[in-house]
């Protein structure tokens, strides 16, 4: 192998933080990282972006010139990182990988898009997903689908997909992605990277196109948990703009990675781990029980006996909320709009039916069921109470435990199309990580070995609401004992 | 033959005066110029998230304990979905299942006597926006514009008990309503504006019968005169209707006042389902005891209060009270001009006259305070003190209304000073008398009364300058000394 190409190679490997190292130390500008990422970007095919930013040459020479007159603005100034599509980007178009919105250029920026241009982060580009992020393997993209760089046949997961391939390709130093259902922390098990949900609230939603707001939540993708919190301490924190926020202190998340495992109480849920968990994520997720045990953890096995509950609630609370989330799409101030029309009634009816993919309209038409007159009682309202009882289920046990651990997913990712045809399989893959987006909670999927295919398998860490601090403690000394 | 029983239950929109708008920082305030005042969370653009204005809220609370209402120490918002173009999000944020205030009253007083109606809520929600229908319409060759300046304005929406009775009891609620409103000072409450929006909810049944009838919802309704003659034209088609065999249909009619008709809109078959579910962007509205008092402490003496007041402590005839308390305005300025010294009925004449008269011939608004009570009783001193007649007062009040001065300014600048030095007058006095020898002779005579034409040429002699009681008294005494 040629040696340039070797040292690009390991350049673009480079975590975020050894990255932000080399730039403090003058060995690499931030021009010369933007530029390696935009190479790389232009030479995959794994389709995770769908647009590349024209300015982030431009933005790195900024960060560049900053950090020469001594001004640079922290550990992220310069990094370049990328943004998934439903983050609103002002300028830069944001299509929520939809027909719907495939020219849409934002006027304003999301919170989050705002804060890590503010900590100086080169934005490199937007990144494909699921459509309005409903699915689960961004097989459902206007702009066809992210392919894993793993194993390029395969599915990245979703619907952050696109953002957790271009991590474990290197085309982005770290990027964000949102989490409805599992969205983050699937595609990082699938793709071999790390993905954290953080408490709902914790970060703000402001700008970041809504799919089910009650249950949406952005968050980090990155190499290892040190970046995790370095992008958690730029972006977490109260939002003016957004109504759900949480006010709570936010603490330095560096902090928590010194802790070690020692003391540290560990539940295994095992509901979580028994039928459906395909063997060798089973014993993955074993084998991090026992790093950490080795390291003096506790380790115990719990019960979240209302798990069964989870995947039904899910379902109907997020497809209700998307099905009135959606309807602003409807050709009349932005967006797709229908070529020939006779009347409003039409032109609405014709603008939905061709700017949206199937399985948009399949939400909707569910959602728009269950909210229906006669209907509400029995399905959104018996949602709602049993999410009263999965957040009782998890206050109960922690309790017990500082954090619990259980698979991401319970099978590794699978071939393009293999389950198109089936959308209720499909859903059924949701069932490790809905759970915590129906109680608010934080959670993390690790990295934890590969399959016999050599395929990524992730370990899903669970807390206590704000708990994040705790997750990254657990996370970073796992990566520690995997690497002993 | 049947006698009607009148139901009327009535929903009203009242605009909050807020500063911003419900949900945004955007100005809540008119604008000529369309989508001036819109930002990303009122054009609903994707990603954008309502935050709640917590002056709407505590304005919200203030109109409740105003009407009596219980303030809900828990409620929440709810999106009510439909498609309509002037609705940018596709649903608007209001409050179905948990509404901020619950119950409450309206005590009213009609050409009947006095009734007390019930309300059921008021709950808060965001105004749509406005579409501008070019000819052709919606999807019509003209095409149709949306101009969402008003989009997520808050209101209040007041909804009655069906316990009005005739299509007067539902004018005077509707103008007790504003009255009470206006007191709270959380809306300019104007029907002709829209700040004020009335939906009467109409239906008839034979006199005794405890069951209702089926209702007609009236709309469009601009004034409270367009109110109270659209519920007399919709009891009548319905008592026409059921008289001549037939039955009425539940269905929402847009009231055409020009035409003094009302013509049907929607059928109840056609109603949407609005698919109600809680707002998930938004927290609960959580408001303690405490908060609701220090809200309440804010509310100004109410017309009620004021009214039994004045009839008991400063002996102000009913009616008169009735008539100033019936606008904050008008109430106020009369408490502060009695509190400077004024003599209350003589005040209160002054509002009830002149004051009202140059706000409706001016078209001032009231709120605008356009006459000051310091200068209003700093005027009826000058009058009380002899200083200027009733004459020279009313113009110097007109001045007053027209330029804000206060009234000494006026009387200096127009040189208006009331001649009651004896000397001066006894000069115009001889000269009139002088003029006028045939009033003169006739006063000789005996007809006494000739002494007011004399009274009336020195007014005029002196430019309305004199004291026309002095003008009086040295004219008598002249004339005596002449016989
Ligand atoms: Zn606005």
């Amino acid at each position: 192998m040629n040696q340039s190409i070797s040292a690009a190679e390991e350049l673009a490997a480079l975590t975020a933080h050894d990255a932000s190292c080399r730039l403090a130390e003058g060995t690499v500008s931030s021009v010369q990282l933007t530029q390696l990422m935009l190479d790389r970007i232009a030479a995959s095919q794994n389709n995770a972006f769908i647009t590349v930013n024209p300015k982030a040459l431009e933005e790195a020479a900024a960060a560049d010139a900053r950090r020469q007159k001594g001004e640079a603005r922290g550990p992220l100034d310069g990094i370049p990182m990328a943004l998934k599509d439903n983050i609103s980007t002002q300028g830069l178009r944001t299509t929520c990988a939809s027909r719907m919105l495939a020219e849409f250029v934002p006027p304003y920026s999301a919170t989050v898009a705002r804060r890590l241009s503010e900590a100086g982060c080169v934005l490199l580009g937007k990144l494909n997903m699921d459509e309005f992020a409903m699915g689960s393997t961004s097989e459902n993209s206007y702009f066809g689908p992210v392919r894993n760089p793993r194993d390029p046949q395969r599915i990245a997961g979703g619907s952050s997909g696109g953002s957790a391939a271009a991590v474990a390709e290197n085309l982005a130093y770290f990027t964000l992605g949102s989490d409805t259902g599992g969205s983050v922390r699937q595609p990082a098990a699938m793709c071999g990277v790390m993905g954290m949900k953080p408490t709902y609230g914790r970060i703000s939603r402001y700008g970041v196109v809504a799919f089910a707001s009650s249950l949406d939540q952005i968050g980090p993708i990155t190499k290892d948990a040190q970046d995790c919190a370095l992008v958690l301490n730029a972006i977490a924190g109260k939002d003016p703009y957004d109504g759900s926020s949480l006010m709570n202190p936010l603490p330095d998340y560096l902090d928590a990675l010194k802790d070690g495992a020692a003391g540290l109480r560990i539940g295994i849920p095992k509901e979580y781990m028994g039928e459906g968990i395909s063997e060798e994520v089973r014993m993955a997720v074993e084998r991090v029980a026992g790093l950490l045990e080795a390291q003096g953890a506790i380790v115990e096995t719990c019960s979240l006996p209302r798990t069964e509950y989870a995947l039904s609630a899910y379902y109907v609370i997020s497809s209700a909320e998307a099905c009135s989330n959606l309807g602003r799409y409807d050709g009349v101030k932005y967006g797709y709009r229908t070529q020939a029309y006779a009347n409003l009634a039409e032109m609405i009816e014709k603008t939905r039916s061709e700017g949206f993919g199937d399985e948009v309209k399949r939400r909707i038409l569910l959602g728009t069921y269950t909210l229906s007159a006669g209907y509400f009682d029995a399905y959104y309202k018996r949602a709602q109470q049993a999410r009263t009882l999965i957040m009782e289920d998890f206050r109960k046990v922690f309790r017990q435990y500082d954090v619990l651990l259980t698979p991401t997913s319970p099978v590794t990712a699978w071939a393009l199309g293999q389950k198109h045809a089936n959308p209720l399989e499909i859903y059924a893959m949701d069932v490790c990580t809905v759970s915590v987006n129906v109680a608010g909670l934080p959670a993390l999927s690790l990295p934890c070995g590969t399959d016999s295919q050599g395929l990524p398998i992730g370990a899903q860490f669970i807390a206590n609401t704000l708990g994040e601090a705790v997750l990254l403690r657990a996370a970073a000394a796992a990566e520690k004992g995997g690497k002993a | 033959m049947t006698t009607y029983e009148i139901v009327v239950g009535i929903e009203c929109h009242v605009e909050l005066k807020t500063k911003t708008k419900l949900f945004c920082g955007c100005a809540a305030e008119f604008s000529d110029d369309p989508n001036r005042r819109v930002c990303p969370v009122c054009l609903a653009l994707p990603g954008a998230l309502p935050v709640v204005n917590r002056q709407a809220i505590e304005y919200a609370v203030k109109a409740a304990l105003a009407l009596h209402c219980e303030v809900q120490p828990f409620s929440r918002f709810d999106r009510k979905n439909y498609y309509y173009p002037d609705l940018p999000g596709a649903y608007q944020i209001t409050q179905m299942f948990h509404p901020i205030a619950k119950g409450g009253y309206v005590d009213i007083e009609t050409t009947k006597g006095s009734r007390r109606i019930r309300l059921n809520r008021i709950h808060v929600e965001a105004d749509a926006g406005k579409l501008l229908h070019a000819s052709g319409g919606i999807g019509g060759a003209g095409g149709t514009l949306a101009d969402d300046n008003r989009a997520s304005t808050p209101l209040i929406e007041i909804v009655s008990e069906p316990d009005l009775r005739s299509a007067e009891e539902a004018r005077v609620y509707g103008e007790k309503l504003r009255t009470i409103l206006e007191y709270a000072g959380v809306s300019d409450v104007k029907m002709e504006q829209g700040s004020m929006r009335c939906d009467a909810n109409v239906s008839v049944r034979p006199k005794g019968d405890p069951v209702l009838g089926t209702r007609a919802e009236i709309k469009n309704v601009n004034s409270f005169k367009a109110l109270e003659r659209a519920v007399n034209y919709e009891a009548d088609r319905q008592i026409d209707l059921i008289e001549d065999g037939g039955s009425v249909v539940q269905e929402t009619r847009g009231w055409d006042d020009e035409k003094g008709v009302s013509i049907s809109m929607r059928l109840k078959e056609n109603a949407h389902d609005y698919r109600y579910f809680p707002e998930p962007d938004l927290p609960p509205i959580l408001l303690d005891p405490e908060r609701i008092k220090g809200i309440g402490l804010t509310l100004p003496e109410m017309p009620e209060d004021r009214k039994s007041r004045w009839i008991k402590e400063l002996n102000l005839p009913a009616c008169d009270s009735e008539q100033i308390a019936s606008s904050r305005f008008s109430a106020e300025l009369f408490d502060r001009t009695v509190a400077l010294g004024a003599d209350p009925k003589t005040a209160a004449n002054w509002i009830m006259g002149e004051w009202t008269r140059c706000v409706r011939v001016k078209g001032i608004g009231m709120e605008t305070e356009p006459v000051k009570a310091e200068h209003l009783a700093a005027l009826l001193g000058q009058v009380s003190a002899g200083k200027i007649n009733n004459k020279q007062a009313k113009e110097v009040f007109e001045e007053m209304f027209d330029t804000g001065e206060a009234p000494e300014q006026i009387i200096q600048r127009k040189g208006m000073v009331q001649v009651s030095d004896t000397g001066a007058l006894d000069a115009i006095v001889q000269q009139v008398l002088a003029d006028h020898p045939k009033s003169v002779e006739d006063y000789r005579n005996g007809r006494t009364q000739a002494i007011g034409f004399l009274v009336g040429q020195v007014m005029k002699a002196s430019k309305g300058q004199a004291n026309p009681g002095l003008a009086n008294q040295l004219l008598a005494a002249a004339l005596e000394a002449m016989k």
